[in-house]
């Protein structure tokens, strides 16, 4: 076998394996929520009898080890069941929620990773420079300001003073995408304020790496301008630790969106998953769970990969 | 004098109030004829609604997992819901009366035991359907029967029958009430189609507005139904969106992206008094801020503790810091000025360090700390309350602790359980019906434990007797056994703050709810 193919096919059962043991995290997790099921869902007024049969009728009676394999199987069928509060579709309702989510985090990540990677380059070029100080300066404080702030900031600047852009982010199927897109202007920028420092620095700090190879001195002999240097001979070295940190900012960007979409009103996962914690709706809880465990071993495995397939040794085995 | 003639002068433009009638008040009042005419003139010119528009509400309490069943509703977007697709037999008016809806009438036999609800004809649901003496019938079972899970449960316990002949709905009761009409309000009791026994989430209704887009915890449209019965509901589409959080619905209301809110916070609301487009519309409510103490739990259980706290709490200083002037002070009893048949004549309880001394020394305790359970989700700022409350009752040498509790769980681990903790109630339309709820003996969600066979047995009177001056006798007694024996303290009475943008005309006080008792998308339109 390939030992790319076979690297990969490790990665990916390892992957399988992972979000194996996430379940099972998962599922103790909602066991050990305070509270129990049957009486959140019917309130304070519920009877004995009630509670009884609420119970049995949603298998609480049976041991937790046989409800985990049953709810695997389900979810593994691409049956997440339906929500106890309202009982809407799980599937159908999250599957809304979720293309919102990444959505949005598509948009920031088209906007943010290009800029990143750009600003990371500019700022080796100009290392120690006035313009590698600013860019370090800029998204370094951007950074370490908490996300709703800047949210807040730009809602009231942007939003409430100049008329920007909306203030809340709410989009429906009704809207064209050119709406979409201005709907969600506002944290789109915050997000990508918040993602931009970290893969900029990794950038830099990966090309900065790579600068010190023999061969770069030889691309800088042949009298390559310093740009073309950089973009042809150490872009393509460093792309593993680059794509490592794009992939955690990206994870990041789909499950770590809770504050920004609360803050922008947003129809995203997060405001939902925070909606079902509070009423202890169980299955929604392990469903978003599942999605978020899973879109984060998938992009991490996806770094992984990438990493991999960079690195020429493995892809040319003697 | 001035408040009631505006209030006369709205109502007439609103085509609530005939020119006879509206004469006749406004003389009632003292205005000449000659003044009256023109002033009803002016009313009704000024201010005849223009149709059309697509108004947008930013409200909190939207959750995903919100249903449009009408039994479920318990926060604000649900409640906003049912108003638009919805209607009750009866609504209670701004002045407290019971106004007409799907019932055109209501009348009792005159021991208050059985009521009769001459039912509207011709109204259609939003499937096209004609509404039926058997919708109602359905609807009013649906809400009662045993397995029911519906918010007004607590109303339909005591109904002992109901049937329908002709176009009358009759209800017979195992007690008499003479505040059933104000109880048949309640916004859970939509008359649905088949009563909603087929699908109770559908959101078809006879109400002003029929439902297009349902997507809980996000948004909700409407647009206005063709065939409504009514003349009000001026708007072409009416939008919910739901925006939990106070500066996002802030920051919409400002930027035009929505055109009225609910629950300003009272920080923010003196602020945005002063924005250019807006504005700040405060209402005196029956809702109220309370801390409960279990009268049937040591060290509570001592009448003298429970005055010694009670005459420990700085009422006006609660209203000052944590309400922002945006209510009023409680008298440790549930019921203010905003219920009909008040007595406004109980004396106020005042903030005494000597008296809670005093009580405090006979109570006995024993000088351990007092723990006070509270949480931000109590109510708004609820762990601000109970410092000022632990430092004032420091002065009078009384120790609280406060134990902050989280907000997740706090209503079904902490209220109703703990014996001393912050709490709020939203106020009923009427004093038996908040009595009824929270201080009889049996009442499930009587949370102060509170047991008095005296206030029992008045409450029961008081049910029963249809002499108003009488029955405004047995409440103020009733008001004062809570206030001296009871583990209420109530330090403050809420005002509903809402933000409306300049846009809008016709906003009248409504003390019923907030957005005027849910009622804004009736009575308001684009000037």
């Amino acid at each position: 076998m390939h030992p790319i193919l076979k690297l990969v096919s490790q990665r990916l059962a390892l992957g399988l394996l992972l979000l194996l043991a996430a379940s099972a995290l998962i599922f103790v997790g909602t066991q050990i929520l305070p509270g129990d099921v049957a009486a959140s869902i019917l309130g304070q007024s519920a009877t004995p009898e009630a509670l009884a049969n609420l119970r049995a009728e949603l298998g609480l009676n049976e041991p937790a080890l046989s409800r985990y394999f049953s709810w695997l199987g389900s979810a593994v069928t691409g049956d997440l069941g339906t929500a106890l509060t309202n009982g809407q579709d799980i599937a159908t309702s999250m599957g809304k929620r979720l293309g919102n989510t990444l959505f949005l985090a598509f948009w920031a990540a088209v906007v943010s990773v290009p800029l990143a990677i750009f600003l990371g380059l500019l700022a080796v070029r100009y290392k120690d420079r006035w313009p590698d100080k600013l860019i370090s300066a800029v998204t370094l404080t951007s950074i370490s300001i908490p996300e709703f702030l800047i949210g807040y900031v730009l809602m009231y600047f942007i939003g409430v003073k100049l008329g920007w852009a909306p203030s809340v982010a709410m989009i429906n199927d009704s809207m064209s995408l050119g709406e979409k897109l201005a709907a969600i202007a506002l944290p789109v920028t915050v997000l990508t304020l918040v993602v931009l420092a970290h893969m900029m620095r990794m950038t830099r700090a990966a090309i900065l790496n790579v600068m010190q190879s023999a061969y770069i001195e030889t691309a800088e002999l042949k009298g390559l301008s310093s740009f073309q240097v950089i973009s042809r001979h150490a872009f393509p070295n460093a792309i593993a630790p680059i794509v490592n940190v794009v992939m955690l900012n990206l994870a990041y960007l789909v499950v770590g969106v809770v504050v920004v979409e609360v803050v922008f009103v947003y129809p995203g996962m997060g405001q939902y998953l925070v909606d079902h914690v509070a009423k202890r709706d169980v299955p929604v809880v392990q469903a978003c769970g599942l999605v978020f465990a899973a879109v984060y071993i998938l992009l991490n495995m996806v770094a992984d990969i990438v990493s991999i397939l960079a690195n020429p040794r493995l892809r040319h085995p003697k | 004098m001035q408040d009631q003639l505006d209030y006369l002068a709205k109502r007439a433009s609103a085509g609530k109030l005939s020119r006879r009638d509206f004469m006749g008040k406004a003389s009632a009042l003292g205005v000449s004829a000659a003044a009256a005419s023109t002033m009803f003139a002016t009313a009704a010119q000024a201010m005849t609604p223009k149709k059309g528009g697509d108004l947008k509400i930013g409200s909190t309490g939207g959750e995903s997992t919100n249903s449009l069943d009408p039994a479920t509703y318990a926060s604000q977007v649900p409640y906003h819901n049912g108003r638009q697709f919805g209607d009750t037999l009866v609504e209670v008016s701004p002045t407290g009366e019971i106004e007409p809806r799907l019932a055109t009438s209501v009348e009792s036999t005159p021991d208050a035991k059985t009521w009769m609800f001459k039912l509207r004809q011709g109204v259609e649901f939003h499937n096209g359907k004609t509404m039926t003496g058997d919708d109602v019938l359905k609807t009013m079972e649906r809400h009662s029967n045993e397995d029911s899970k519906s918010g007004a449960l607590g109303v339909m316990r005591n109904i002992e029958s109901m049937k329908v002949e002709g176009d009358t709905f009759s209800v017979t009761l195992k007690d008499a009430n003479a505040d059933l009409p104000y109880l048949m309000s309640d916004y859970h009791l939509i008359i649905q189609p088949n009563g909603g026994m087929d699908n109770p989430a559908e959101g078809v209704g006879t109400g002003p507005y029929k439902m297009e887009v349902d997507e809980p915890g996000v948004r909700h449209m409407y647009t206005k139904h063709a065939n409504y019965w009514g003349d009000d509901g001026h708007f072409d589409s009416v939008e919910i969106l739901a925006i939990n959080d106070a500066t996002a619905r802030t920051a919409a209301l400002q930027s035009g992206q929505v055109h009225l809110i609910n629950r300003l916070e009272p920080k923010i609301a003196g602020l945005l008094s002063r924005a250019p487009g807006v504005q700040v519309q405060s209402t005196p409510g029956r809702g109220h801020y309370v801390f409960i103490m279990h009268t049937n739990t040591a060290p509570f259980d001592s009448k003298e503790l429970r005055l010694a706290l009670k005459y420990a709490i700085n009422r006006e200083e609660m209203v000052e810091k944590i309400l922002r002037g945006y209510g009023s002070v409680g008298n440790d009893m549930p019921i203010n000025a905003a219920y009909p048949l008040f007595d406004g004549s109980i004396e106020q309880r005042m903030y005494d360090v000597d008296k809670a001394k005093e009580h405090y020394a006979k109570s006995g305790h024993d000088g351990s700390p007092i723990i006070l359970r509270t949480a931000d989700g109590a109510f708004p700022g609820a762990v601000d309350a109970a410092q000022l409350f632990q430092q004032s009752a420091q002065a009078a040498g009384i120790p609280l602790e406060i134990k902050r509790e989280p907000n997740d769980g706090y209503w079904s681990e902490v209220w109703n359980k703990q014996p001393f903790c912050a709490s709020y109630w939203g106020g009923r339309p009427v004093q038996d019906q908040m009595y009824s709820t929270a201080y009889l003996s049996s009442a499930d969600w009587n949370d102060t434990k509170f047991n008095n066979p005296e206030f029992d047995a008045k409450l029961l009177a008081a049910k029963a007797e249809l002499d108003g001056e009488k029955r405004k006798a047995l409440y103020s007694e009733m008001g004062q056994l809570v206030r001296e024996e009871g583990g209420l303290i109530c330090p403050m009475f809420n005002d509903f703050i809402d933000g409306v943008s300049d846009k809008l005309v016709g906003w009248e006080v409504d003390p019923n709810g907030e957005l005027m008792n849910g009622q804004v998308t009736r009575k308001l339109s684009f000037a």
